[in-house]
């Protein structure tokens, strides 16, 4: 020891004369641009899907109504509420919201006398910091929770599909399906707008758990038909789908195809293990075995009900066989979705027409219910001039026929009138008989929707497009040109718009901008409508009708007859969809009927 | 000396160092001695723990330490929650530098389940900084700390001061100033600001500054060097017998550093030696550590000029929420401020983990270690002691 030691510590004593370096108003301190402070969120652009309260780890968020915030298909109307006696301020929930709605603020003071003002809802109780622009958002350099991108389904190519009808998608591989289903971030939005309510996050988390058995289960719960859906669905929950909002929504069709491809018909009884040997001694009718009708019955004879389905063409299946081309849903894929509904001891009598073989009023006496569920297979018509010409068509006509089995007329040139799906199902089905005939295809769709608000889905414009129709949207049919009794073609002016201000149907037209279609038939497709045939005057007058002439059913599809249902494209719809789901309703509706 | 200093002779029991050892017999029935509690509750113990002291006089005959005052169960928290979930949490299990917890569930998950090379390089340069500066902003408190426990309060004044500098550069990158939650499994959650390295490069400086001025100080002060040397002694005998680890280990010659034993990230990218003493007293490791302080700061500067400017900052993994990991157990390390801190980490095929376990050095360093080096010490050395071993009650108790 010196003296030294002694005398340097004393040098500090420099710092004396030195300014401080204290913050003199450390309330006013603006935090980092990232800080993670307070909560903000975007209500409009917040769904209320709760994936920020499923990731949080201090279970600091609630989803909670909200005045002005609407329950509606994609918006489960609740909204985030934030718990500071919980939170960590770790912006978990920031980093996974689907919308990039919710956010944290840089700001970080907040004094209150009241504890109970520590939760909050971001967004909706009045803050101070909303408007603060700085603040934590997801980070941006590859940084993300969920991948955005969906697994492409493999598909053949348009020259190997184009001369055959041979299904084209492929379907998920175990690898990419369980990869597609890791995106799921198991909100359930999709459930609430899928008409049936699927169990949607609870069959994908199935998939990722490689327990396709339990999925099947999970399916069957709620939809009889999954190869079926899972092929043609017109999928309303991808359209909402949460991860949707900010990537590609989850491929939720294809992930039901995947479970019920995966399992093979002669186990669904063991895998399903439903007993429906007890039957409750009561009878049920359906009339049509299309969606409806075969959801119906699979719920009744699941309840216990003896069920007869009355169908007039010689296959099961409706719509789905008879106007759903085997190139997108082939046949055996249809038998084996209603193979097990006959397996419950449904019982299928085909070639028998309602009102003309058996009167409805009969089904009422000899059954305890009756459901209807008959579909939409009449042809609408433009009644343009030319349209009463044997070579005009309509669309379900012809795909009708097709199934059949018959020998349809498919000159060199033809003409679509539609931009709706069945539309493109015609186009395309017709072109591929162009190729095998001619070796080329020459078939052109055009319709009165510009290219932006077609009705069809967008895939199928565009792999009808790679077959190498022609899409032509946006042009008013005129009149059909005939010469010598035979079609030449089709006139058109140009549709300036199709609907008014008020959204309803009152198209506009340039007379001036014209253009000719040549074609030596012409198919219309601008819509179905119900052939309600059966129903005798009598019986009609003892039902109520819409303004909109369908017949009037209350929530389970109970019509002003007591004993009997309606329901299915009919009634809503069109689609299988809505079908299956009125089909359950009914079902509910039948069996709270009987059994009260 | 001392009575030279002092300008009276104490009276012998006064003195510290009285040849008191583990086996001396202690009757408390004889009246000779007394029981004092030092803890749960008290401004020098660094956290909630207790010593139980025999004094005798001012000499400590026997010390036993009692934790349990702070037990939270982050573990079992960690172990009941999702992997991405885990990292708030396992942050809390250390204050002091939260950053490496927030590595070894990262690190571990992601070796468990194979994207351990998928990391970007841009996120482990960042993960290098944050550690770095994490052992940047521990030895500014730790090192004037150690003045402070022999009532030096100024270098504890200074020191505050520029670890909050530090503590704004961490805001600035992670988004908060203590509980960072940057290190996150994939990479991290940010790149690096605008300007952040300009501003880096003046705190640094003003550390630069600091560094002299604390030498000055500390190690030419009378006082400290007359309290600090050879007190509480390490031997390089202790260490395997204890698992001493870091800067305890180096102090007495023992070169022990994970950074160098078993380089992670890109420590091997890096020039540093860490630097050793031999005396193994309380004056040594607050040696060592002084030197670490200056080489921190170097390797903060040679991190800035080696990593790229930009880059992703996480790779692509599966679904947080849905995450699962296969069966397996991995044990992984690095070198905290404190010395090598690790995480044993075992999954079981589900979307949790089945077991983590911490292993920290405060769990030998303040319960076995300080129990034994306060045998014969005086009463007003313990938390200089406790301080010296870098005493963290929060690790030991998970
Ligand atoms: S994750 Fe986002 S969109 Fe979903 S509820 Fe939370 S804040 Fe709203
Ligand atoms: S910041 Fe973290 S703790 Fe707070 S609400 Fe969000 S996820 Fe939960
Ligand atoms: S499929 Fe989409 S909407 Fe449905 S649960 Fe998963 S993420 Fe949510």
């Amino acid at each position: 020891m010196n003296i030294k030691d002694i005398l340097t510590p004393f040098t500090a004593w420099a710092n004396v004369v030195k300014e401080p370096v204290t913050i003199k108003d450390p309330f006013n301190r603006e935090a980092a641009p990232r800080y993670r402070g307070f909560h903000d969120n975007d209500i409009e652009a917040c769904i209320g899907c709760g994936t920020c309260e499923a990731i949080c780890e201090n279970q600091a968020i609630d989803l909670i109504p909200v005045d002005g915030v609407e329950t509606k298909d994609g918006d489960s109307g609740l909204r985030p509420q934030v718990d500071y006696g919980r939170c960590c301020w770790c912006a978990l929930c920031v980093d996974i919201c689907t919308t990039d709605s919710l956010r944290l603020t840089n700001e970080y003071t907040w004094i209150d006398t009241d504890p109970d003002n520590f939760i909050f809802t971001p967004g909706v109780t009045p803050k101070s910091w909303y408007k603060k622009e700085e603040g934590w958002r997801k980070p941006g350099n590859g940084y993300e929770f969920y991948s955005k991108e969906r697994v492409d389904m493999e598909e053949l190519h348009a020259e190997e599909r184009i001369d055959s009808f041979i299904e084209f998608v492929k379907g998920y591989s175990k690898e990419q399906a369980e990869k597609e289903a890791d995106r799921c971030v198991s909100c359930g939005i999709c459930t609430a707008t899928c008409p049936a309510h699927m169990g949607i996050p609870e069959y994908i988390k199935a998939i990722r758990n490689d327990d396709l058995e339990e999925g099947l289960r999970v399916l069957y719960e709620t939809n009889p038909l999954p190869e079926i859906c899972g092929r043609i669905c017109t999928h309303k929950c991808e359209d909402v789908c949460s991860v949707g909002h900010n990537g590609d929504p989850l491929s939720i069709r294809w992930l039901k195809r995947y479970i019920a491809d995966q399992n093979p018909s002669e186990k669904y009884k063991e895998i399903l293990n439903q007993d429906t040997s007890k039957s409750n001694g009561k009878k049920v009718a359906i009339i049509g075995a299309g969606p409806s009708g075969l959801s119906a019955a699979y719920y009744l004879a699941l309840l216990g009900y003896e069920c007869t389905i009355f169908e007039k063409l010689p296959e099961a299946g409706g719509m789905m066989r008879y106007g759903i081309p085997e190139y997108r849903l082939p046949y055996d894929q249809i038998d084996k979705d209603v193979n097990y509904i006959l397996e419950l001891g449904v019982e299928i009598k085909y070639g028998v027409n309602i009102g003309t073989d058996i009167k409805l009023e009969q089904l009422g006496k000899d059954f305890d219910a009756v459901f209807s569920g008959t579909g939409l297979h009449l042809g609408r018509s433009t009644r343009i001039p030319g349209t009463d010409n044997e070579n005009v068509y309509f669309a379900t006509d012809l795909l009708r026929e097709i199934v059949l089995g018959k020998d349809i007329y498919v000159p060199e040139k033809i003409v679509v009138i539609g931009g709706g799906n069945v539309a493109m199902d015609i186009t395309r089905s017709l072109a591929r008989l162009q190729q095998i005939k001619y070796g080329k295809v020459d078939c052109t769709a055009t319709s009165l929707e510009s290219e932006d608000i077609m009705p069809a889905d967008r895939e199928e414009v565009v792999e009808a497009r790679e077959e190498s129709a022609i899409v032509d949207p946006g042009w008013g049919p005129k009149s059909i040109e005939i010469e010598n009794g035979k079609v030449k073609g089709l006139n058109v002016v140009k549709c300036l718009s199709v609907f008014d201000e008020n959204h309803a149907f009152s198209p506009k037209f340039d007379e001036d901008n014209k253009k000719f279609f040549p074609a030596d038939m012409v198919v219309e497709s601008i819509g179905q409508g119900m052939d309600l045939s059966y129903l005798s005057k009598e019986f009609k007058e003892k039902l109520k009708f819409t303004e909109r002439g369908r017949i009037k059913v209350d929530e389970y599809f109970q019509s002003g007859v007591e004993w009997l249902f309606v329901g299915g494209d009919i009634i809503e719809g069109p689609d299988v969809i809505h079908g299956i789901a009125n089909g359950h309703k009914a079902a509910v509706g039948i069996d709270n009927l009987l059994n009260k | 000396m001392i009575n030279k200093f002092l300008g009276f002779t104490p009276k012998k029991e006064m003195l510290p160092s009285q040849t008191v050892t583990p086996d001396t017999e202690i009757d408390l029935s004889s009246h000779k001695y007394q029981k004092i509690w030092l803890g749960p509750n008290h401004p020098g113990v660094t956290g909630n723990m207790a010593v139980e002291l025999t004094v005798q006089g001012n000499t400590i005959m026997k010390a036993q330490t009692h934790v349990g005052y702070l037990h939270r169960g982050f573990e079992k928290l960690i172990e009941r929650r999702l992997f991405v979930q885990g990292f708030p949490t396992s942050i809390r299990m250390c204050v002091a530098e939260p950053d490496t917890n927030e590595y070894f569930i990262a690190r571990a998950t992601e070796e468990l389940s194979g994207y351990a090379d998928a990391v970007p390089e841009y996120a482990n340069w960042l993960r290098m900084l944050s550690l770095e500066m994490a052992r940047l902003q521990g030895l500014l408190r730790g090192v004037p700390g150690q003045g402070g426990t022999f009532a030096l309060g100024i270098g504890v004044q200074w020191g505050v001061y520029l670890r909050d500098l530090i503590l704004d550069r961490f805001e600035e990158l992670t988004g908060a100033r203590v509980y960072h939650m940057f290190i996150i499994a994939g990479g991290v959650r940010g790149n690096l600001p605008e300007g952040f390295k300009a501003r880096m490069e003046d705190n640094l400086r003003d550390i630069d500054d600091f560094i002299v001025k604390i030498k000055k100080l500390m190690f030419h002060n009378s006082i400290f060097k007359t309290r600090a040397k050879g007190l509480a002694v390490i031997t390089p005998d202790m260490v395997d017998k204890f698992g001493i680890v870091g800067t305890n280990a180096r102090a007495c010659g023992v070169k022990r550093d994970v950074r160098k034993d078993n380089p992670y990230l890109y420590y091997d990218q890096l020039d540093f030696d860490p630097p050793t003493a031999t005396d193994g007293d309380v004056y040594a490791r607050t040696w060592i550590r002084w030197q670490e302080l200056i080489q921190t700061v170097d390797l903060i500067r040679q991190i800035m000029a080696k990593m790229p400017e930009t880059g992703d900052i996480r790779c692509k993994m599966p679904n947080v929420l849905n995450w699962k990991i296969p069966k397996g157990e991995t044990y992984v390390r690095l070198e905290s401020g404190r010395g090598e801190m690790g995480m044993y980490y075992v999954t079981d095929g589900s979307d949790k983990p089945r077991r983590i376990n911490l292993r920290g050095p405060s769990y030998n360093h303040a319960i076995s270690v300080l129990e034994h080096m306060l045998i014969g010490a005086d009463v007003a050395d313990v938390h200089a002691i406790m301080v010296s071993l870098q005493t963290c009650p929060p690790e030991i108790e998970r």
